[in-house]
């Protein structure tokens, strides 16, 4: 049935931009940056500033592993990061639909998160440490505060953005706000809720290492405050190098979760 | 000008036709006026007619095709489809967007069967469908492809062969090719006339292209704004298939001419229907 031919011209797909040699350029360039970077530090470090040097940082981060005291803290911190992450994403996203999709519960909702949300969480946790103890709740309740209200904004704009077309092609196609709300509501909104689950978790690392700071008997943060008292900078130095290595792996996972689940999207 | 090919049949029985809108008025509040889109509306569609329907923006051509398609409800009067009132939205009534409408995350072959899986149709009868209509669009090479591969016009007949599938008795169709080249509209008014030949439905084409218009239809209906109505009725008696000769014919430029002249040169508040059809009621302010 040769009926809708297709001429030639409308077949192509648009072409897709060669990239690969610009890319590998990039990573060239990051490369020398980040070496050039660590040259400059070994260089100050040897001339008179009290920094200790690059390898001594390394060695102190083996000896601090072969004691068994760095995979504690990195469990104890990764522990608390992401169960106060997961629970606040969970909560954020029904929530975040909620609002997006019933005006009452957007009413209900609404004055608490813009109210909450101009607080940093960790302003609140001489309450919560009063109110919760100094166990692991507290730490994890602030942790899941900053999670959640990133990520809940950012799930209720996608609701409340999602085209009107495709809702309605999705009407005059037959379906009813049930189906609606699953197989066009949810993946069109799927985009912001990683975007806002990329920014709770940066919120949440960022609140968990200053709450270590605070109140904590292990974890990244709580050995850089126990290393200040000792003025053992090289352990300071482990601390913030972990701390940076560690968020930018979770941020990168996410970001490919981020490119698998929403890999559809058009880039303008 | 009077209509000679295809005519509507006329109907004894006294039975309502496919399409029938009875003195339809659409009200928008603005802050302190009122929005008139729609000013009693009347006109009736046949049975496998194809109707274009062109005007200045303003002229109430969308929310007319609007509250056919059950997304919007009259202010006053009656939308009638097959003699029953139009409540909601219906798979008997497909609708084709001019921003395409397709559904980003879904392949061409997902968005197809869409409205067959939303009607609960068995998964191998859905596939079966979906290729019919994929291969009748000419996209059979692209139904594992994502939207955002396809061009343009490759979208838009992914979205008629969408609207198809749900086998409508009537296509609904807002500007379709508006967002087109030149070049791309013409293949598309030529393969969808190709398809209507074949796969015989009910249009109502919303255009603001004169020549499109009068290139497709059997009725061109011409509006006009402030307030929304009808303002002409030109019948196009050109024969089907309608091909590059039929385009280029002395018949065609003067029924363009004649379109031509009702879409850009209104008198405000009248009607020139001179040749406006029976079905149509003129209502004068």
């Amino acid at each position: 049935m040769a009926v809708l031919t297709a001429p030639a011209a409308t077949l192509t797909a648009p072409p897709r931009p060669r990239r690969r040699s610009t890319r590998r350029f990039l990573l060239v360039l990051n490369a020398i940056s980040v070496a050039a970077g660590i040259a400059i530090w070994w260089v100050l470090a040897l001339n008179g500033f009290q920094f200790p040097t690059p390898d001594e940082v390394v060695m102190k981060a083996m000896a601090l592993w072969n004691a068994g005291i760095l995979q504690e803290d990195i469990l104890a911190s990764l522990g608390r990061v992401l169960s106060g992450f997961l629970l606040g994403s969970a909560l954020a996203i029904p929530v975040g639909f909620l609002m997006g999709w019933y005006t009452v519960a957007r009413g209900l909702f609404e004055p608490w998160i813009q109210f909450f949300r101009t607080i940093p969480p960790l302003a609140l946790l001489p309450l919560v440490l009063v109110l919760l103890g100094i166990g692991e709740v507290p730490k994890v309740f602030v942790i899941f505060l900053a999670a959640f209200l990133a990520c809940v904004i950012s799930t209720y704009q996608g609701v409340v953005t999602v085209d009107k077309t495709l809702i309605n092609a999705a009407r005059v196609l037959g379906a009813k706000d049930g189906t609606i709300f699953v197989r066009v509501v949810v993946p069109a909104s799927t985009p912001f809720i990683l975007v806002g689950m990329r920014v709770g978790l940066g919120s949440s690392w960022a609140t968990l290492v200053a709450a270590e700071l605070l109140a904590a008997q292990a974890g990244l943060g709580y050995r850089m405050q126990n290393a200040q008292l000792y003025y053992d900078l090289a352990t300071i130095f482990v601390g913030i190098v972990l701390i940076g290595i560690l968020g930018l792996v979770m941020d990168r996972l996410l970001l490919l979760a981020e490119t698998k689940l929403t890999g559809w999207q058009e880039r303008r | 000008m009077t209509a000679t090919i295809p005519t509507p049949a006329p109907r004894v029985d006294g039975s309502a036709a496919k399409i029938s809108v009875r003195e339809v008025s659409k009200v928008f509040p603005l802050k302190d006026e009122q929005f008139v889109a729609l000013d009693r509306v009347s006109l009736e569609i046949e049975d496998n007619e194809f109707v274009t329907v062109v005007g200045p923006s303003g002229c109430g051509k969308s929310t007319l095709m609007n509250i056919l398609a059950g997304l919007e409800t009259p202010s006053g009067g009656s939308a009638l489809v097959d003699g029953a009132e139009v409540q909601g939205p219906g798979p008997e009534r497909g609708v084709i967007f001019q921003q395409y409408a397709l559904f980003p995350w879904l392949t061409v072959r997902q968005n197809v069967e869409f409205g067959l899986s939303v009607g609960k149709v068995a998964a191998r009868e859905r596939r079966e469908r979906a290729d019919h209509f994929i291969r009748m669009v000419g996209l059979e090479q692209f139904a594992d492809a994502l939207p955002k591969m396809l061009s343009g016009g490759m979208k838009q007949r992914c979205a008629i062969a969408r609207a198809y599938a749900v086998n409508p008795s009537i296509l609904l169709m807002d500007e379709p090719f508006g967002a087109l080249d030149a070049l791309t509209r013409v293949t598309l008014q030529e393969q969808l006339l190709d398809t209507w030949s074949k796969e015989k439905r009910t249009v109502m084409f919303i255009t603001h292209d004169v020549d499109e218009a009068v290139f497709l239809a059997n009725r061109v209906v011409v509006m006009a704004a402030g307030p929304g109505r009808i303002y002409d009725i030109v019948e196009v008696d050109l024969p089907y298939p309608r091909t590059e000769d039929v385009r280029l014919s002395p018949e065609f430029a003067q029924l363009r001419n004649r379109v031509w002249t009702s879409v850009y040169h209104q008198t405000a508040g009248t009607h020139a229907a001179t040749a406006s059809s029976s079905t149509t009621t003129p209502t004068e302010k």
